[in-house]
């Protein structure tokens, strides 16, 4: 035997045995989209303006303390839109002295519209610190929901930045979607604030609401009846503490209401020695714990607390607490997100959609091979196992690349057995027509091969081309239609015309004396 | 050994203006349904809004549904049946609601109605407004960038006329597929989509063939002394017709499994291959070659200057008299 064909029997060899290697064992080894198995397809929208905003927030809160302390008067200093701060002086002979302190805020905000005469301007964030906070609130909110999600328990998730302000969240195999959406969801902004007891919600509501405070509610849902009741609370505005500060949240029973459960949480130093100076000062007052901006809890302050340790309460079933738990250990979101696409499979039709992708594949398959070997015969049983061969690299390289395995991917293969076999079909017709004109098996062969290959690199180099401009411009299912049907071409230019000719040089062109090709 | 065509010679380029009426005649047909219409009919994944599966227990009337969506202030959805009897796939176009309510008051409504029974949702999507506007661009993109690519291509490996014949040929086939889609009152899903980028793949492969096979015997000195370039065309056309149809019905046999058997979901999309595989292996001939040979023609023509054609210059040149 020549060395060549050594050399070429050893490629398609290895090339087998690492398509088995990486297939074994195959449950495991590829990844079925959702629509196959079952989950959650979310795309969220960050509303990273939110987090603008809240940095604009602080800042003036900072810029006012800093103020005070330094003894300048200030009549009003207030957020403006979501990058912009207002400052009034009370007095503008302190002109220079205040400018002294904002420069001290650093250069993320530049001051404008200035008018010392009158005290007044305005600090407007700059252009590349809102570019680097709205990243920011992308990447950490990305982050947080990986913890959560981590924390939740989903095998394999996948949480990608997709675009500017973009999540892109897949949970295979999610039960309750519900449930999960809440988690992912929730932004999960903790704060301590203190109930203005000197204001009733009834003057509240009636739009005497003090400057410094705003109204809250709390949610109390009847387990009978599923109402739901609203009560309102005057809180002031000051946040004196946040979820950023807890060491741990822990899930126990409340003691006060059976059937209820609560969340336990612990804070870190920094938020032990706030926690301990706030219940210090204000002995005798309510302390509000706000999530999100409902309500949760007034308890009445007794006596210092000095351990850091605060308790949730609030009508939670046990999945609620364990949820509540686990977004207030992985933090909070730092801008709220909105769902701007979602698709939820259940399970039930996730099984329903493999079982006729198989059904489909293995009779398009059933299909091709049986027609291949009523045509062609020998060549066709050839083109066959080529095309076993072809199926088998195609799954393989999609279980080494990870790609993931959807209802249209599986089209795109029942699509690349059909587009397989045109490459023999196209060799084959040649051969045949190369012996019409009356050559001999051996160099019809030949000729059939080398005439033929010039048409398939160019059928399947346009195909492959449609099927990566496919891939760019798709997304979600699409791609995964792409990716088997570019694999699929590309695994076939392997087999359909090198693994072919391999065996048509061992089976026909061996021979010594070859007088017929069974074609 | 079987054969379809034994040393066919068929004249499938003299019958040109008869294929040019008939193609003229579908893409109009699909072209006057569309309009008709009022446009395509998108999916969700396009226009945004809210799609749920549900599979009951007890088969129940689209009516019992529809009204127990009214009820809740839903009257415009679309209720479909979607398989089986006893699976529905309900459509509440986009609202002011949030995604999450809408599927909650839908499931609750249906709860409500102790008459339809007990029922298990199978599939929940939604898709915001921003995220439809987005696809609709995308697919567009899509479509036009994959045109670019095999014009360029096909001018790049062939000659200029080839690769603007070929993309005529393709959007001749897109416009038939989507006349079929609108006539058959089917809706433009981002599956369909994907269905359509392969037919474009499809076609062009069959175009290639073609004109691959008359490069090789333009450069075969000699061997088609006295034909004119119709002719040529035509023996190329011929002389790859047993493969272009073995081809086809491959292609088409898989397309039709995929019908039959792939279920309700691959539905459209085997529909739109089905449709495809045909109007792709016709226009490969009827409309690719076609034109390359009227144009081939009428550059000739023009002043008696013969200078260039398609594929290889410097050949023996013959006048056409086709």
């Amino acid at each position: 035997m020549p060395r060549r064909l050594w050399v070429r029997i050893a490629i398609v060899a290895v090339v087998a045995i690492a398509s088995i290697w990486y297939l074994y064992p195959p449950r495991r080894t590829i990844n079925l989209g959702l629509d196959l198995q079952g989950g959650i397809h979310l795309v969220l929208g960050v509303e990273a303006d939110k987090a603008i905003a809240a940095q604009t927030e602080r800042a003036a809160e900072e810029l006012k303390g800093s103020l005070e302390r330094k003894g300048i008067g200030v009549s009003r200093i207030a957020r403006e839109g979501d990058t912009a701060i207002a400052v009034q002086l009370a007095n503008p002979s302190s002109w220079n002295d205040a400018l002294t302190v904002v420069g001290e805020l650093g250069t993320t905000y530049e001051r404008r519209d200035e008018d010392q005469a009158a005290g007044r301007f305005r600090l407007v964030m700059t252009q590349r610190e809102a570019d680097r906070v709205r990243d920011l609130a992308v990447r950490q909110g990305v982050e947080t929901i990986r913890n959560r999600v981590d924390q939740f328990g989903v095998a394999e998730p996948t949480i990608t930045r997709e675009g500017q302000d973009r999540i892109l969240i897949q949970l295979p195999g999610v039960q309750d979607p519900e449930r999960a959406k809440a988690l992912i969801g929730k932004t999960a902004h903790l704060e301590f604030k203190l109930l203005d007891e000197h204001v009733t919600p009834e003057e509240a509501q009636a739009g005497r609401l003090p400057e410094t405070d705003e109204l809250l509610f709390e949610r109390r849902i009847d387990r009978q009846t599923k109402v739901e009741r609203r009560i309102p609370y005057v809180v002031q505005k000051r946040t004196l503490l946040t979820g950023a500060e807890l060491n741990r949240a822990e899930v126990n029973a409340d003691p006060n209401s059976p059937g209820n459960w609560q969340v336990a949480i612990e804070f870190n130093a920094a938020g032990t020695r706030i926690f301990g100076d706030v219940t210090e000062q204000n002995v005798g007052r309510r302390l509000a714990i706000i999530l999100d901006g409902t309500l949760y809890s007034a308890p009445r302050i007794n006596e210092r607390i000095p351990g850091g340790r605060a308790v949730i309460t609030g009508q939670f079933t046990v999945d609620e607490a364990r949820d509540l738990a686990i977004v207030l250990r992985a933090g909070a979101l730092p801008a709220p997100v909105k769902v701007l696409e979602e698709r939820t499979v259940g399970p039930s039709l996730g099984a329903d959609s493999i079982r006729q992708g198989l059904i489909a594949i293995t009779a398009s398959a059933a299909v091709v091979f049986v027609f291949m070997l009523l045509y062609y015969r020998l060549s066709g049983l050839i083109a066959d196992v080529a095309l076993g061969l072809n199926l088998l690299i195609l799954f393989a390289c999609m279980a080494a690349f990870g790609a993931t395995l959807t209802l249209p991917g599986l089209a795109g293969i029942a699509l690349t057995v059909g587009m397989a076999v045109d490459t023999n079909i196209l060799i084959f017709e040649r051969i045949r027509e190369e012996l019409r004109v009356g050559k001999t098996p051996r160099s019809a062969i030949e000729a059939g091969f080398t005439r033929a290959l010039r048409t398939i690199i160019d059928t399947h180099l346009t195909v492959m081309v449609t099927a990566a401009i496919l891939y760019n411009f798709g997304t979600g299912s699409v791609k995964g239609f792409a990716v088997s049907l570019f694999v699929g071409l590309a695994a076939s230019l392997f087999t359909a015309y090198f693994f072919t000719r391999l065996l048509f040089d061992l089976i026909f062109v061996r021979r010594r004396k070859l007088q017929a090709v069974s074609i | 050994m079987i054969e379809l065509f034994h040393n066919p010679n068929y004249n499938f380029i003299g019958n040109r203006k008869w294929a040019y009426i008939v193609s003229i005649l579908f893409t109009v047909a699909g072209l006057i349904s569309i309009a008709v219409h009022g446009g395509l009919r998108y999916d969700i994944d396009f226009t945004g809004g809210t799609l749920i599966q549900v599979r009951f227990e007890q088969p129940p009337t689209v009516a019992q549904i529809r009204a127990g969506l009214a009820k809740i202030g839903y009257p415009d959805s679309i209720i479909q049946q979607f398989g089986d009897a006893r699976e529905f796939m309900l459509r509440v176009p986009l609202t002011t609601t949030t995604p999450e309510e809408v599927g909650r008051r839908v499931q609750s409504a249906l709860t409500a109605d102790a008459a339809l029974g007990k029922f298990e949702v199978r599939r929940v999507e939604f898709v915001g407004p921003q995220v439809g506007r987005d696809l609709q661009l995308n697919a567009i993109y899509a479509v036009v960038a994959g045109l670019l690519g095999i014009l360029l291509y096909i001018a790049l490996r062939f000659d200029l006329k080839g690769g603007v014949a070929a993309v005529v040929a393709v959007f001749h086939d897109v416009l038939v597929c989507l006349g079929a889609i609108s006539i058959t009152n089917r809706e433009f899903s981002l599956p369909v989509l994907a269905a359509l980028l392969t037919v474009i793949g499809y076609s062009v492969n069959d175009t290639i063939v073609a004109y691959d096979r008359l490069r090789e015997n333009r450069g075969k000195l000699g061997s088609q002394k006295g034909l004119s370039f119709a002719d040529q065309m035509n023996v190329a056309v011929n002389q790859t017709l047993s493969r272009t149809i073995l081809t086809a019905l491959t292609t088409f046999f898989s397309a039709c499994v995929l019908l039959f058997f792939g279920g309700k979901t691959l539905e459209d999309f085997a529909f739109v291959l089905f449709v495809g595989v045909i109007t792709g292996t016709y226009s490969t001939t009827y409309v690719a070659a076609a034109i390359v040979v009227d144009w081939t023609r009428y550059v000739e023509g023009r002043g008696k200057r013969p200078k260039k054609a398609v594929a290889k210059p410097g050949e023996p040149r013959v006048k056409s008299h086709v």
